[in-house]
């Protein structure tokens, strides 16, 4: 039984901290998208491209196998955690690009006829608008995320789905095992699209 | 989201950008250096790369994770459209538990708990199984939206010209659907294909499974796991530009 709690705690730990460093590296890469210099621009669609375009278990085996090898040593959670926050910043970012590009462009050009610095139009008309566009993208990635965290359980974290595998070969009861994993993904996904639901209301 | 930049504008994007490009360059020369301090870039180890034997195993890999994203494609399209053509409680509530459980746990159940209730199948369908019914929610979701962003009046016009309901669907608001929706079946087909690396948990020996084997067998993890991202990298981005090209020779007959 405490195999289970074990592998709860960790895929929601796994899910909380990764979406928090997806959320900062997104944010970083999404401006860097959009400032006009042009090898920054560069950099960022670079990371986009390289990240999304190779499978999370890919990056995984990676981390976690390659980084050893080359001295950089870390608790098997956190090179996990890594690889996954990485990975999804590509998504968050490609999400906040959008959103900021969904906002009409007169509105930008309004700002600026009325004599609104680049930073001053970003703070005060482009941002509002698109935060309240980007909550719903955001919460289908932490959802996305989620699900990404039982790939940690290949590479030996005991996530949730891992736990469920290692207990049936115990306990042989395979429907029960499973269904309450699967309904433990539920309820997390409920929670998180309950939450975006709650912070689009207050935005709008 | 600028204007045209100015004289003044100009000179900070240019000092920006020679100031970025040296703090790049030292970055990837710091990470050079941590690789070449384990050796690890040393020719030796780079040098089974070069030979055709490896690739032959490496695209012999890659050749079954596309027959296998094949199959999971055309299941999950097939299913995609039932489900969205009959959206009803179940098939919601269908779409709404793929989109929350991991294909892994999917896998699992077809590796340790369909055995012990005597369905046993081959490997192939271990894999595509379990993604094929996880990608069919996606699907749904996809071809649902693209028949809705079809404004209703392009129905009702071929309605009022006498058109029957089938060849409306079919002449007339299924076209533009489908132009609506290439750009997330591009990212659907990127998705799936990346999906197939859990062949790496099935035994089913595709491209991330042929590295894993190919790493044991010759020690050098690092070099192989970098070959095979660079491989998925190429796939999935000449997915992305053929697609495009499409969109962009489809764009220009409908003008």
């Amino acid at each position: 039984m405490s195999l289970v709690l074990e592998g709860f705690l960790n895929t929601v730990a796994l899910t909380l901290l990764s979406f928090a460093g997806a959320l900062v590296v997104g944010l970083v890469v999404a401006v860097l998208r959009i400032v006009p210099v042009p090898l920054l621009r560069g950099v960022g669609a670079v990371y986009v491209e390289v990240w999304r375009n190779i499978p999370l278990l890919a990056w995984l085996v990676l981390f976690v196998f390659g980084l050893p090898e080359v001295g950089v040593r870390m608790p098997l959670f956190w090179t996990a955690f890594t690889a996954i926050a990485l990975y999804e910043a590509a998504f968050v970012a490609e999400a906040l690009r959008s959103g900021v590009n969904s906002v009409a462009a007169g509105q930008g050009e309004a700002a600026r006829a009325l004599g609104l610095s680049f930073r001053q139009s970003l703070r005060h008309v482009i941002l509002p608008q698109a935060s309240r566009r980007v909550v719903q993208p955001l919460a289908n990635i932490a959802i996305a995320l989620t699900m990404a965290t039982a790939l940690a359980g290949v590479v030996g974290v005991v996530d949730m789905t891992r736990a469920a595998q290692r207990i049936n070969l115990e306990l042989a009861q395979p429907l029960l095992v499973f269904t309450g994993v699967g309904l433990c993904y539920l309820v997390m996904a409920a929670g998180i699209g309950f939450g975006a639901r709650v912070l689009e209301r207050r935005l709008g | 989201m600028f204007d045209a930049p100015g004289p003044r504008f100009r000179r900070r994007v240019f000092w920006v950008s020679v100031v970025s490009a040296f703090v790049l360059a030292g970055l990837v020369a710091l990470g050079l250096r941590q690789f070449a301090s384990g050796g690890e870039l040393d020719a030796v180890r780079w040098r089974p790369y070069l030979t055709w034997p490896v690739w032959r195993y490496l695209l012999g890999g890659l050749w079954s994770t596309v027959v296998a994203a094949f199959a999971t494609g055309v299941l999950a399209m097939a299913g995609g459209l039932l489900l969205a053509l009959r959206p009803n409680r179940f098939t919601r509530a269908y779409a709404e538990v793929m989109r929350t459980v991991p294909v892994l746990l999917l896998v699992y159940v077809m590796l340790f708990v369909l055995p012990s209730f005597g369905v046993n199948l081959p490997l192939f369908w271990k894999l595509v199984v379990p993604l094929a019914l996880s990608h069919a929610a996606s699907y749904a979701v996809i071809f649902r939206a693209g028949v809705d962003s079809v404004d209703g009046g392009q129905r009702e016009a071929g309605l009022s010209l006498g058109m029957p309901d089938g060849v409306v669907t079919r002449f007339v608001v299924l076209p533009q659907a489908v132009r609506h929706m290439t750009p997330l079946l591009v990212t659907q087909a990127v998705s799936l294909l990346k999906d197939t690396s859990l062949g790496y948990v099935v035994s089913y020996t595709e491209l991330l499974f042929n590295g894993r084997v190919l790493a044991n067998y010759n020690g050098l993890l690092i070099q192989t796991f970098i070959v095979v991202a660079f491989i998925y990298l190429v796939v999935n981005l000449a997915l992305s530009r053929l697609a495009h090209r499409l969109e962009a020779g489809r764009a220009r007959t409908a003008r």
